[in-house]
């Protein structure tokens, strides 16, 4: 209410000059500066926002860092994940070895590092492909509406009656074990979500006068979909991928763990829970730390989702 | 009068924070309300009134702060009461009825359990008769067969009867104040002029005490014993409503009164003239040089920005071209009862105008008259069931949606809410374009230009064209709509209640805007409005609705001088402002 207050002051105050002043146009030049400025200015405070929350912050860089591990493993292991070394095996963590070795003397580290590779990897993938198909069938379902509407839908609910890491297990039964095959598997069983919440959001947004504004100022459909419906949609969504981007990493981790996963030697997190599960009383840290790792970064995207949820508010 | 005053504020600051800062939405405000006392608080929007109207109820948000001064309910100091205290006196001594009676009960309970519940609380617990007692309240608050209405949902309820289940809600705890906080401005005149004769009815029977908080002049001067005007978190000025009207000190109650009395006194202005010899002595406009000379200083302002329009209506009154005909328009809805029995509702019957070049029809009616059906079938959103649509000659009525896109570049509308009807993305210059972005007619450099000479059009300045719609005004915002609308150089508007959500004051400069557009681009107006203010400051003629059918329609001279219908002579009299008109 309070920022009304200072706008409606600022509409008395700026009605008088506005008429007839055009004929001096600042040049072009001049009004991209300051357009970008108006943009960098306004990006700038949502930055700002974010930063004071210290959480948020910190769940940024670990995903981050994450991430950048999972792209490029060679900047932070600084050993083979595959060269063994028997005289080092079974190692507690310390300052060589960061996570300590595992029974073969295999730098654990290097090994979670590049684990990630393949969980992040098709983690990001299978929200890709989720994220695709779900905001495609939710826009046709929700701007068809109708008998589409209701077959999209009543599909939508086949796919949901199943449980996800079911129908994982069953897709990578069928096609094999691979970043994309896992990202396909995963990623199906994700679908239901985005496309019911997109529907949800277009039938929400399809309904605002501006969409009907549009309509009447001789916008055609396609038109009204990408520059007024799906930006206006978008946010919802961009919350559930990120909370979904963590349970795809999880989901993946599960299927190694179930011995789904990447054959021996390459490492994986599922597979490394897995084979550390046995050295559980002796070397407790070979189950725990690849664990613990996975556990966080799921934290983590639950922490910026939440954030979004609610800055968004 | 009781010794003790119910509400007391002494020298009360509060503020809203916003980060770091501490924004001041109330800057020390004292006041008093006695019981059998009527109180009006008067102010635009972002004024205060409603943080005041909260922070006595104890309902502020989180980021409001107390920053000094106090609230004494019933002699009692509950600054910095504790919520389960604060919760005692709400509903035994302090009744809130809430703005909006549209969102404003609980849509899955049905209203006697939802009323049931106040007095549960009230009492302390259930009790034998608790059911005669909802239904007493809602007899008591004038709704007819109340134990059909207990058993009803809110949405089976028109918006006049929510509101007064509303009051019943703040009535059971039988307080000693009631707090409406713009009680009628979601509502129809007439709806509106009961609810309020009603609640004054109230007050008078149980000895106790009203706030009323709103934006109308009108309304508060005609209901209060004495009237708060609100500015900037300031009470400028307080006494009795007479005292006010005529010599208001404030400059901003001069322009309040200013805009309300240029507004409703057109309708007065307007059935004057149509009394004294019909459409010729209005259009000689020797009512206008009388009207101004009786509102004098006070009404100069909004007469300055509005003078010039009775003028052009004479001068574009002998209209040659037709450009928009509607024959014999009727539309029926289909409805499935609860027996699965296909019934139809008649939402238009038989409509037929005319719309002439450069001129302006205005439909007015209640909700639920049928006026914003007629307005969506002649924009081809929707089809008649039965009748026929000619724009400049041509059949447009059944015409598919790909066929109509052309037509787009002659018909546009302006909608109701400007906080709604445009893009929260778009920047001003992204909205203010895009139907000619939609049709390509123009790019780079050329939309450039037209984007400015838009804006500058609506009197906006350049530098907003960054803007996003959030962060302009309601009275702005409109004025990019209408920007919008003019975007592709119609030759007909559609205005959908333009000026309805916004402030009295504001709605005075987008009605002149409308009219100056009118006179310089010679685009044809229909003005859809359930507000005869706003209709008699802009419309040549006047179309009135009432259940889908026509019950008048004809110059606005006459219709508004001698009204030949009972129910537009019922139209006028709700027109709040009465004892304001008096005074001038």
């Amino acid at each position: 209410m309070l920022t009304r207050t200072r706008t409606a002051l600022a509409d008395t105050a700026t009605l008088a000059p506005a008429r007839r002043i055009s004929g001096a146009a600042p040049p072009v030049a001049r009004q991209q500066r300051q357009r970008r400025q108006q943009r960098g200015h306004r990006l700038a405070h949502a930055a700002a926002a974010l930063l004071r929350r210290p959480g948020c912050t910190l769940a940024l860089v670990f995903v981050a860092v994450c991430l950048c591990g999972a792209f490029a493993p060679g900047l932070f292991a600084g050993f083979d994940p595959n060269a063994t070394a028997p005289a080092d095996k079974l190692q507690p963590p310390n300052p060589v070895h960061w996570f300590g070795t595992d029974d073969l003397g295999r730098d654990l580290f290097a090994r979670v590092v590049h684990g990630s590779t393949l969980s992040l990897r098709a983690g990001c993938l299978a929200v890709g492909i989720a994220l695709g198909a779900g905001l495609g069938l939710g826009v046709l379902s929700g701007f068809a509406g109708g008998r589409v509407d209701a077959l999209v839908m009543r599909g939508i609910d086949v796919l949901l009656a199943l449980p996800g890491f079911l129908l994982a297990l069953v897709v990578v039964t069928a096609i094999g074990f691979g970043t994309v095959p896992v990202a396909i598997a995963v990623g199906i069983g994700l679908v239901p979500g985005f496309a019911r919440t997109t529907r949800a959001e277009v039938l929400r947004v399809k309904t605002l006068p501006y969409v009907e504004a549009a309509r009447l100022g001789g916008a055609r459909w396609g038109r009204i979909v990408l520059t007024h419906v799906l930006p206006n949609a978008w946010g919802p969504v961009a919350v559930l991928a990120t909370l979904d981007f963590g349970s795809a990493v999880l989901a993946t981790a599960g299927l190694g763990f179930l011995g789904f996963g990447a054959a021996p030697p390459a490492p994986e997190w599922g597979t490394l829970i897995a084979t550390g599960r046995r050295f559980l009383v002796t070397a407790p840290w070979l189950s725990l730390l690849p664990g613990l790792v996975a556990m966080l970064l799921v934290f983590s995207l639950n922490h910026i989702a939440r954030t979004l949820e609610e800055t968004r508010r | 009068m009781s010794a003790v005053p119910v509400v007391e504020l002494r020298e009360l600051r509060l503020g809203y924070r916003h980060g770091h800062d501490c924004i001041d939405a109330v800057r020390g405000v004292s006041l008093q309300v006695r019981r059998g006392e009527t109180v009006a608080i008067v102010g635009e929007s972002g004024s205060g009134k409603s943080t005041l109207a909260n922070a006595i109820v104890g309902l502020l948000p989180d980021s409001a702060t107390i920053a000094g001064g106090a609230i004494v309910v019933e002699g009692e100091d509950v600054t910095r009461a504790s919520e389960a205290h604060r919760r005692r006196l709400r509903g035994r001594v302090l009744g809130f009825v809430p703005q909006d009676p549209h969102v404003s009960l609980n849509p899955t309970m049905r209203i006697g359990r939802q009323v049931g519940e106040a007095l549960v609380q009230a009492k302390g617990g259930r009790y034998a008769a608790l059911d005669a007692d909802v239904v007493e309240l809602l007899e008591q608050v004038g709704l007819d067969q109340p134990a059909l209405r207990a058993h009803q949902y809110p949405h089976e309820l028109s918006g006049g009867m929510r509101q007064r289940v509303l009051i019943a809600i703040a009535l059971a705890g039988d307080p000693a104040l009631i707090i409406a906080d713009e009680p009628t401005s979601a509502l129809d005149v007439t709806v509106q002029r009961r609810i309020l004769d009603h609640l004054a009815q109230l007050v008078a029977q149980r000895d106790i005490a009203l706030l009323i908080i709103t934006h109308d002049l009108g309304v508060a001067a005609d209901r209060a014993d004495r009237v708060l005007v609100m500015h900037a978190g300031r009470i400028v000025e307080q006494g009795r409503p007479q005292d006010i009207l005529v010599a208001p000190r404030a400059p901003c109650t001069r322009e309040l009164i200013a805009a309300t009395a240029s507004l409703t006194g057109l309708v007065r202005l307007a059935a004057a003239a149509g009394t004294n010899t019909g459409e010729a002595a209005f259009a000689a406009n020797a009512g206008e040089a009388g009207f101004a000379a009786h509102a004098g200083e006070r009404a100069s302002a909004a007469a300055a920005g509005l003078d010039a329009r009775p003028a052009s209506r004479q001068h574009e009154l002998p209209a040659d071209r037709e450009i928009l005909r509607v024959e014999r328009l009727g539309k029926d809805y289909a409805l499935r009862n609860a027996r699965g029995h296909a019934q139809s509702l008649r939402a238009l019957d038989d409509l037929s105008f005319a719309v002439h070049a450069g001129q302006t029809l205005a439909i007015v009616g209640e909700s639920g008259s049928g006026k914003s059906t007629a307005l969506r079938i002649a924009l081809g959103l929707e089809r008649p069931t039965r009748g026929r649509v000619f724009f400049d000659g041509r059949e447009i009525s059944h015409l598919s949606a790909a066929a109509f896109r052309p037509l787009r570049r002659r018909i546009q509308l302006v909608q109701q809410n400007p906080f709604a009807a445009l893009d929260p993305r778009f920047s001003v210059r992204q909205s203010v374009v895009e139907p000619l972005v939609s049709f390509g007619l123009q790019r780079g450099a050329e939309l450039e230009a037209s984007a400015r000479r838009l804006v500058d059009l609506v009197h906006l300045p350049a530098s907003c064209l960054e803007r996003l719609p959030r962060e302009l005004s309601g009275g702005q915002r409109q004025r990019v709509a209408i920007a919008r609308a003019l975007a592709l150089g119609p030759q007909l508007l559609f205005l959908d209640e333009p000026v309805s959500a916004l402030d009295v004051s504001v709605q005075a400069r987008i009605l002149a805007l409308l009219a100056e557009l009118q006179r310089e681009l010679g685009v044809s107006y229909v003005l859809v409005s359930h507000d005869l203010s706003v209709v008699a400051s802009v419309a040549h003629r006047v179309l009135v609705l009432r259940g889908g059918v026509t019950v008048e329609q004809g110059p606005i001279g006459r219709v508004f001088g001698q009204p030949a219908s009972d129910y537009t002579r019922e139209l006028l009299a709700a027109v709040p402002g009465a004892r304001q008109a008096a005074v001038a």
